[in-house]
């Protein structure tokens, strides 16, 4: 069981390190400075194109107020 | 060009269905290529008639029509499995009702798992689709992805539903809970689900949003992961394809941890991720409110699958399984109430400021008791998965009382509130038929829910102390039948709850169909007003 121990030693040292990192890193990045005001835009924008896709023209999300510049996609 | 080619692979499957139908070696087998056979033959006449046709897709209008039919097929599909629920339930009181002229067919052993089918693949499923559909163009501002693909997707998981249906009552079955179909069928379904994958992907992709919402991880997370739950507990070599019968891959407790890796991530990812994207849309939607902390929801996403993916091993306490294994799962189970009771909290103070509502809209006050009895059974499970606890929950039926307060509770209760706030909309009406039905709905739902868990924790406790309880002498004092005859009053209280349940689902049929037949056209509001 060669492969087995191998697996078994890679996962419970550094693929453990590497996703408790990436999970303090996404509670992290949660929290962020900025990000008030990212998810206040996001969770309201489930009341808007309730009946219809946004069109060509339309901006892609009216802004509230002063928000800093978009984020890439 | 398309056209021919759909004609031509339509024609090839129907005649090698109907080759394969002649030298079928088993009857589901046999039954399931004629299904096929049908399905093709008649696709092809569909389409012979519509050749040429150029089918037009407005990118300036969303695509419901499909999840019309998806909100049918719940409703439909709901009402079938909690028949077939209750059928097994009063089979458990009264043997009798094993009815003696259909064995082999309609016994317990072969409707249990068209019971669990039908409600979690075929009720849960068809929710999980149609709502995703929705959630997804609206929070995109985008038409679905792919054109009739999401057509391919609806009905091709309605043959995936009839095939696994077929098969269990024919006696077709792999003999892995809740992965019983054989191969075809799971190859099949793989088909659909990477179509499902595609659209979805596709939709985010040309969104018109800047931000993916939350509702969109959830619903993803669940598409991807039962994919890869869905390929790996399948890896079975087909004996001919002739027959229905195949060989699984793994043996032993290998294939013991990858089956209830599977199991407990169907609970996982289908009935709670897929689940919790609906609770993170329609919640808000119905409060009319954004959800209480959307910081809180990304925490709760990546909480969740991050510990739910290890609870597997839970399953399979004083096993084969090494002892590591099973407190790895113990542990990250006990873990996992965090981000379940999280994400609780997150759809239950969406309310903060309106609780009003509670009062007034029998509806939200539906997807919150939905909300409290995922908390419940999200309590109570990493209770269970404890070792010393599960030594005396475990094969009783504790646990069927457990899964059905989350099943029935959890999941029932917001695919109900999910499809009385999709239909008036859906089919353009001012309101629903009637708020008092639905509360009747909701009452009927809600005490049929406790008399089952209660009913259930009894007989499940009375059952394990039963079954461990020795006398000075250290034998054991009852027989297993003793067990049985001590538990009927309590199944004949279960079942009666299970038709409460039903009959809540089937006044639901008649108000969302009154809805769409009887109630006023909506208008749009703005039509009518000139800017002048």
């Amino acid at each position: 069981m060669e492969t087995y121990t191998l697996l078994r030693t890679f996962a419970d040292s550094w693929h453990l390190l590497f996703m408790t990192l990436f999970f303090l890193g996404v509670i992290g990045w949660a929290f962020r400075p900025g990000a008030k005001k990212v998810h206040e835009e996001t969770s309201s924008m489930i009341f808007r194109n309730d009946d219809s896709p946004a069109g060509d023209d339309d901006a892609p999300a009216p802004p509230s107020g002063n928000r800093e510049p978009k984020e890439a996609r | 060009m398309w056209d021919y080619v759909k004609l031509i692979v339509l024609a090839a499957v129907a005649v090698a269905a109907a080759i394969i139908a002649s030298y079928a070696r088993d009857l589901a087998h046999l039954v399931h290529m004629i299904i096929i056979m049908l399905t093709a033959g008649g696709l092809f006449l569909w389409q012979i008639r519509r050749v040429g046709e150029r089918v037009v897709h407005n990118q300036s209008e969303y695509m419901d029509g499909v999840i019309r039919y998806g909100v049918i097929a719940t409703a439909f599909w709901g009402v079938v499995g909690f028949l077939v629920g209750v059928v097994i339930a009063f089979q458990l009181a009264w043997p009798e009702l094993n009815l003696e002229f259909a064995q082999g067919y309609t016994n317990f052993g072969r409707l249990r798992p068209l019971h669990t089918s039908a409600v979690i693949f075929a009720f849960g499923g068809n929710a999980l689709i149609a709502s995703a559909f929705y959630v997804v163009q609206r929070t995109s501002a985008a038409r679905l992805w792919g054109g009739n693909l999401a057509w391919f997707v609806f009905w091709g998981y309605q043959l995936f539903i009839v095939m696994a249906a077929t098969g269990y009552v024919l006696g077709s079955t792999q003999g892995q809970e809740y992965a019983e179909p054989e191969w075809l069928t799971d190859l099949w379904l793989t088909i659909v689900w990477v179509a499902f994958l595609a659209i979805y992907l596709g939709t985010l992709i040309k969104r018109r949003e800047p931000h993916i919402y939350v509702a969109n991880w959830f619903y993803l997370s669940f598409i991807v992961t039962v994919a890869m739950l869905h390929l790996v507990n399948n890896l079975q070599i087909p004996v001919s394809i002739f027959g229905s019968m195949s060989v699984p891959v793994f043996s032993g407790v290998q294939s013991a941890m990858v089956q209830w890796w599977y199991g407990h991530n169907a609970v996982g990812f289908f009935l709670t991720a897929g689940f919790l994207g609906m609770m993170y849309y329609f919640i808000p939607k119905q409060a009319e409110r954004p959800v209480y902390s959307y910081k809180l929801s990304i925490i709760h996403f990546w909480a969740l699958i991050f510990l739910y993916i290890w609870a597997g091993p839970h399953h399979l306490h004083y096993t084969a399984l090494p002892d590591w294994a099973q407190t790895l799962g113990m542990t990250f189970s006990i873990m996992l109430w965090m981000p379940s009771w999280g994400g609780m909290i997150n759809g239950l103070m969406t309310l903060s400021g309106a609780w009003d509502k509670l009062r007034t809209d029998p509806v939200i006050r539906m997807m919150v008791v939905a909300v409290g009895f995922y908390g419940m059974a999200t309590f109570e499970g990493p209770m269970m998965s404890i070792r010393a606890v599960n030594s005396l929950s475990h094969y009783t039926d504790w646990t069927i009382g457990h899964v059905h307060s989350g099943a029935l509770g959890w999941n029932g209760m917001i695919t109900f509130g999910m499809l009385y706030y999709l239909v008036p909309r859906l089919w353009k009406r001012e309101r629903l038929y009637s708020l008092s039905l639905v509360s009747w709905h909701f009452w009927l739902a809600t005490i049929g829910i406790v008399l089952y868990a209660a009913s259930m924790w009894v007989t499940g406790i009375m059952e394990g102390l039963m079954w461990r309880q020795v006398d000075a002498q250290g034998f054991l004092v009852n027989s297993f039948a003793d067990t049985v005859a001590a538990k009927f009053p309590m199944y004949v209280v279960r079942g009666l709850g299970g038709v409460m349940f039903l009959v809540g689902a089937l006044i639901m049929c008649y108000n969302l169909w009154k809805t769409v037949t009887s109630v006023g056209e909506k208008k749009p509001a703005a039509a009518a007003v000139p800017a002048e």
